[in-house]
């Protein structure tokens, strides 16, 4: 940002100020800081990059994919990257790999932003009104998270799976329905903190509703650390998608969903390693960019750091 | 006539064998327009006194009056427009993700006024911070900052008796002055009635008119700020703690 000497301030010093003077200059200036933290974390930044990157290319698949990810080639099955310009090969049926990997961003972009916001989204809501209203709701809605809890994630989504039919939706709601009660967790011990603390009080003492108190009090607070615990469980929610790809009971051939296609793999993996592996390299980065994301955000908006 | 009134009340905190009596048998009156302090040493019950009154220890027995209404178990909004509170720690009191323009708009919003704008930059004015202050987030204000914001939001919905828990007991010595000065400044504007607590005599004997001393939940002595000054208890623990005050202090009755 180049610094002249007009008196009217830069964009640069409009957002550093100490004084806003709107309400908008205000939540400008508290995004900058945030921005600025953020970005002073190497780490998180390249996790950040990475999914942009990934972002980029689910939105223009049909542009960059050098073949039609369905097109079968039983000629050329197998074959080991950089053979007649399938860069990293073909799979068992002569499937360019390459464009079967971008256009399974797509799919893979599609299970986790809906997973990240159903999970998180039924976990809030249970936890906060649990960990507020305390007694009875408390002591009924923790036991249904304990009974959630209580059984192995994968054995879970597979029997809900299993009931529902398979498909990309019901895997999402599967996993959903077995991902929120961390969430729910979370959730309650942070309310717990918060709902004895003097500015809950000071909010009652104004003849505040509980709900407006859990949804413009508590929630702020809890989402923080929430979304980290969303951008740390990604990971966990691609490699469950893969899982249930995997066994089948998730996207169904031929669509190139990412797990799928390592389950896929399996079979050749000894003479034809490539075929589960660049799927695996691919889940493996967006995992790993989610999780150095999820780092950097826990000091962006962790609230008792206080964002100065 | 008296605008808060307490007869015989008793606030304890848990059930059964793990019952603690926070506050037991206490019976005062203030007057309206009257400043009145709770003195003691920690858990005594004196804060105890003030959240069972706004309703935030629902666990309490005997009679409780504001203005001539007795008060139930549950508070209604008209209670919250009449009766507000400062809490003691300007530093938790305060919710770290809200602007000071969101915490005074919403209670104003949820008093009803309106002109909401208008009446925020006349708050802020009233407690001495600028129309800078209006949009800044805690963390980027001082304790005495925070306290004023916490006075104000206290303000919005034009009570006629203030609350105050220690108000500065969280601030720099030099900031404590200010404070009193601003809270006896708005207690003359807004013929407030105060009702105080606090452990620090010199902060009473500047404040308040008449005290009552708070020992193991029970008030043991009453005292004008004259008897206060002249140092007059009848009561050993009392005396021992007007000593106690004027040792660490030998100011206080001459500057209060």
């Amino acid at each position: 940002m180049s610094q002249t000497d007009t008196r009217k301030p830069t964009l640069r010093e409009w957002l550093l100020t100490d004084t806003p003077t709107s309400r908008f200059h205000a939540r400008m200036a508290a995004l900058y800081n945030g921005w600025l933290t953020l970005r002073s974390n190497t780490m998180a930044m390249i996790g950040l990059g990475i999914l942009l990157f990934l972002l980029l290319i689910a939105a223009f698949a049909p542009w960059i994919a050098p073949m039609d990810p369905l097109a079968q080639d039983l000629g050329g099955r197998l074959a080991p990257p950089g053979t007649d310009g399938h860069i990293l090969g073909t799979d068992s049926l002569g499937r360019d790999i390459l464009s079967r990997l971008i256009y399974g961003s797509r799919i893979t972009l599609y299970i986790v932003t809906l997973v990240a916001i159903i999970a998180p989204g039924v976990g809030l809501l249970v936890g906060t009104v649990s960990g507020y209203i305390g007694g009875w709701t408390d002591a009924i809605l923790m036991r249904i998270t304990d009974i959630f809890l209580a059984f192995p994630r994968l054995v879970l989504a597979l029997a809900f799976v299993a009931a529902l039919g398979a498909g990309i939706e019901n895997a999402v709601l599967a996993i959903s329905i077995t991902a929120w009660p961390p969430y729910a967790r979370i959730a309650r011990a942070e309310t717990l903190t918060i709902r004895n603390s003097d500015y809950i009080s000071a909010v009652k003492l104004q003849g505040a509703r509980p709900l407006r108190i859990i949804t413009k009090h508590i929630w702020p607070l809890c989402i923080s650390s929430l979304i980290v615990r969303v951008t740390l469980d990604m990971a966990g929610v691609i490699l469950a998608a893969a899982g249930l790809g995997f066994l089948g009971l998730g996207a169904q051939p031929p669509s190139p969903e990412w797990g799928a296609m390592i389950a896929e793999g399996r079979r050749f993996i000894l003479d034809s390693w490539w075929v589960a592996t660049m799927p695996g390299l691919a889940i493996f980065t967006v995992s790993l960019a989610f999780n150095l994301l999820g780092d950097g955000l826990r000091d962006v908006l962790d609230p008792k750091e206080g964002g100065s | 006539m008296s605008e808060l009134h307490f007869k015989d009340l008793n606030v304890w905190f848990g059930e059964g064998a793990d019952r603690v009596d926070a506050v037991k048998h206490a019976t005062f009156d203030v007057p309206s327009g009257a400043s009145f302090g709770l003195v003691g040493e920690s858990g005594s019950g004196k804060s105890t006194i003030l959240r069972a009154l706004v309703g935030l220890v629902p666990t309490w027995s005997g009679k409780m009056s504001v203005g001539g209404k007795q008060l139930g178990p549950k508070r209604t909004r008209e209670f919250f427009k009449e009766v507000q509170m400062v809490f003691q720690d300007p530093y938790a009191s305060l919710h770290p993700r809200h602007s000071v323009d969101q915490v005074l708009g919403e209670t104003l919003k949820l008093h009803g006024f309106r002109g909401i704008d208008k009446r925020i930059e006349k708050l802020l004015a009233d407690v001495g911070l600028g129309p800078a202050f209006r949009f800044r987030y805690p963390h980027q204000l001082s304790g005495g900052q925070r306290q004023r914001v916490a006075i104000a939001r206290a303000l919005a919905p034009e009570p006629t008796v203030l609350l105050l828990d220690e108000p500065t007991s969280a601030l720099d010595v030099s900031v404590q002055a200010e404070v009193l000065n601003l809270l006896a400044d708005l207690r003359e504007e807004h013929k407030l009635t105060y009702l105080m607590v606090s452990h620090d005599l010199a902060v009473v004997a500047h404040m308040c008119e008449a005290t009552a001393v708070m020992q193991n939940g029970e008030i043991v002595e009453m005292l004008s700020v004259e008897d206060m000054r002249a140092m007059r208890a009848k009561n050993p623990y009392t005396q021992h703690l007007l000593e106690s005050a004027s040792g660490y202090n030998p100011s206080a009755e001459q500057s209060a």
